[in-house]
């Protein structure tokens, strides 16, 4: 497994870690003092503020949603399409819908006039925290739902019942926190992704001051030469505050656990909570849909006055124009290959796994590790790490940063299942005289069809949604949909960005849709093959 | 104080009742023991009374326990314990936890709450065990447990699944005292579900579970 572990370490390990060590070395240039960054303390009260507190709401709201969703498999599946639309869309949406003149206001307002009040872009970012949890809670549901099919919970609930607790109490005062273990490592990823989110934050979180990771970029990408020492500073200073938010956390968790233990011993039944779980799942379901339909209804609005519900006149000519293919096309042929490459890694590491017996040590750490820190924290560095390696700020350097997010997401998607196939039908294929290759090309290849297209499209859609990824390393050189929508946000033409925003989010849930449809209709005559259910 | 059925079936949606329609009278101390082959939905009738049936299985019949119909009530208001077959506890809390979760909540103060758990560990043969991981015990420790933090919270019935057929021959006639020595102590009827013939020897009535359609 030496192979592997270099490949690996060269692909993925080293970018992050030169990554990292290249902006440091920048941060700690002396140009870096000279520079003043206004409203400093203001962007980082604003980062924390939004960052942990979305990610506290987050939590919070996916408990008893995930108990709600527990028995619906059917209400589950819409948490997928959920998480394949990616931020930019959905902040876009949602800065259409509650802007001071957005749909929201039009479906109540009496007068002639927008209210003057300010929405999006707040500057107590509450319209940035409300895109994050819409973002963060169907990820979180999804992630202690599987969780939970660890478990014999029917058997734990009957227990407790038994002794006189309703579900809603059981739930939270014995089952979530045993499911917690399980949950910790995709909250601090909820975490640091919220203490740094970039393009969220620049559609709806406040410009003066920004966040603290819009401020970094905009001085990455400022004229004055001397600006990205500071950004580099700043960076690493970002990379510090999520480390403290993390070990806050872990802090808190155990007071947290002190706390829900003594309550627990005091033996209180109390009377089952309501439809807590039904209320966010329809409220979430209602907000998310208007954002996307409002999106719809811009991209083919010619003319949509103020107080108005409905555009006056609608035209195709923004979809038939077809300015938007060509970066369709970029981001397709981008995640594509970002796609493939890490599908390929992800069964080159399971089948060495496989062929060698055992598991390859400090593995999670490898994948996970992107996830934990803040992209812009090491990205300037990633792009400068390539240039020296002879990529040039384009495609390739696009595709390869990628990466470093899409296998992390593939590899989790593919692991259990691949770990879960039957050993008795690759026994029973050996038994037969197929050989290693064989049994991996015609039957390990064949039974993981499904989860294979499911990781491909997990894969797609994190691509599709990358957007500092794109900026950095491609320098201003490629433009996918994302980084089209966000930017074409703060110009006048709010029909064309709404349509970038939109096929930004068609492009995964095609992908989706193929990741279901391809495995049926494949599998449509052999019911073994059709799922759990 | 009795448990009564009366023409107690369960049928999955749009079927016929998965056995012929029970009724029975247990009255306080005493144990009924549900004979009949695997598969005739002996632990369905017990999920029936307990209130535990999974959807796509709908009860029908009436349970009464002390004079208080149960079919309309909720598992959590019917006041029944429940011992399951691995007699499974919350694996991330201590014995103790266990217990205290159980125990009822009208026992109030640290200290009393405390020494009401030690009391039902040593009434088990485990004093000292509070601190335990479940994962620690032995088969027969943890039906021990299990009964307890159900007896803990002063059920008015407890409904027993098999609770011994994992145990090893040996034990088994010594956990099956324990649980019926404990149960006839609190003058509370039982519903024991059984494949072993030992085990309706020692039950004061056994009924074995006809098919659908046989006459009773």
């Amino acid at each position: 497994m030496i192979w592997l572990r270099l490949l690996l370490a060269g692909g993925i390990v080293a970018p992050v870690l030169a990554g990292l060590v290249l902006t440091l070395a920048m941060a700690l240039r002396p140009e870096a003092s000279g520079f003043a960054v206004a409203g400093i303390a203001t962007s980082l009260r604003l980062t924390l503020v939004t960052g942990v507190g979305a990610t506290l709401l987050s939590v919070g709201l996916s408990v008893p949603l995930s108990l709600w969703l527990l028995p619906k498999a059917r209400a589950r599946a819409w948490l997928a399409p959920f998480l394949a639309v990616p931020h930019a869309t959905l902040a876009l949406g949602l800065a259409f819908l509650i802007a001071p003149s957005g749909w929201l206001v039009r479906l109540v307002w009496p007068l002639d006039l927008p209210p003057a009040i300010v929405t999006v872009g707040d500057p107590w970012g509450l319209s940035l925290m409300l895109g994050l949890v819409l973002k963060e809670v169907p990820f979180l549901t999804l992630v202690t739902l599987a969780a939970a099919a660890q478990h014999l919970l029917e058997a734990h609930f009957a227990a407790g019942q038994s002794l006189g607790y309703p579900r809603s109490q059981i739930w939270r005062q014995v089952v979530w926190p045993m499911l917690y273990p399980a949950l910790r490592l995709p909250v601090f990823i909820t975490l640091a992704f919220s203490l740094s989110v970039v393009d969220m934050a620049l559609l709806l979180g406040p410009s003066h001051p920004p966040t603290l990771a819009v401020q970094i970029l905009r001085l990455f990408t400022a004229t004055d030469p001397d600006a990205r020492f500071a950004a580099a500073r700043l960076a690493i200073g970002l990379l510090l505050v999520t480390g403290g938010a993390v070990a806050v956390w872990r802090g808190a968790e155990v007071v947290t656990a002190r706390l829900l233990l003594n309550r627990l011993r005091k033996g209180m039944r109390r009377v089952p909570r309501g439809a807590g779980g039904a209320a966010i799942g329809v409220s979430g379901l209602i907000l998310g849909g208007a954002a996307v339909l409002v999106l719809a209804l811009w991209s083919v609005a010619r003319r949509w006055p103020f107080p108005a519900v409905l555009p006056e006149q609608m035209t195709f000519v923004g979809w038939q124009q077809l300015v938007w293919a060509q970066t369709a096309g970029e981001t397709l042929l981008i995640g594509l290959a970002a796609t493939v490459i890490s599908l390929v890694l992800a069964l080159i590491w399971l089948e060495a796994e496989d062929r060698s017996g055992s598991r390859m040590r400090g593995g999670a750490l490898i994948v996970i590790t992107p996830l934990l820190l803040p992209q812009i924290s090491f990205l300037q560095g990633v792009a400068q790490g390539f240039l020296w390696l002879g990529v040039p700020a384009g495609r390739m350097a696009v595709i390869w940063a990628e990466i470093l997010f899409v296998f992390p997401y593939v590899m989790i998607a593919i692991t259990g299942p691949w770990r879960a196939m039957d050993a008795q039908q690759l026994a029973a294929a050996a038994s037969l005289g197929a050989g290693p290759m064989r049994r991996f090309w015609r039957v390990k290849l064949s039974l993981m069809l499904r989860p294979l297209l499911t990781a491909a499209a997990i894969g797609f859609a994190v691509s599709c949604a990358q957007f500092l990824a794109v900026l950095l390393p491609g320098a201003g050189r490629v433009q996918t949909l994302a980084t089209e929508a966000v930017a074409l946000a703060s110009g006048a033409d709010r029909r064309l960005s709404a349509l970038y925003g939109l096929v930004l989010a068609l492009l995964p849930l095609l992908a989706y849709g193929l990741a279901l449809g391809v495995p049926a209709w494949v599998h449509r005559d052999r019911r073994g093959m059709r799922g759990e259910r | 104080m009795s448990l009564d059925l009366v023409d107690v079936t369960v049928a999955p949606s749009g079927g016929a009742s998965l056995f012929a329609p029970v009724s029975a009278s247990v009255r306080a101390g005493q144990c009924l023991c549900l004979i009949g082959p695997s598969g005739r939905g002996k632990s369905t009738l017990l999920s029936m009374i307990g209130g535990h049936l999974p959807r796509g299985l709908t009860g029908a019949g009436q349970v009464v326990l002390n004079g208080r119909s149960l079919v309309p009530l909720p598992a959590e208001a019917r006041r029944v314990g429940l011992l399951f077959q691995d007699a499974p506890l919350f694996p991330h809390l201590s014995v103790g936890d266990n217990l205290a979760f159980g125990l009822a909540g009208h026992v109030s103060g640290r200290s009393a709450r405390r020494a009401a758990i030690s009391d039902a560990l040593s009434q088990a043969g485990l004093t000292g065990f509070e601190t335990r991981d479940p994962a620690t015990l032995s088969g027969g420790q943890r039906v021990r447990v299990a009964l307890m933090r159900a007896l803990l919270a002063e059920p008015e019935a407890v409904l027993l699944d098999e609770p011994f057929s994992r145990l090893d021959v040996a034990l088994r006639a010594e956990i099956r005292s324990f649980l019926l020595a404990h149960i006839r102590a609190r003058g509370i009827p039982a519903v024991l579900v059984s494949h072993d013939p030992e085990d309706a020897d020692v039950a004061d009535h056994v009924l074995t579970l006809a098919p659908w359609g046989a006459s009773q």
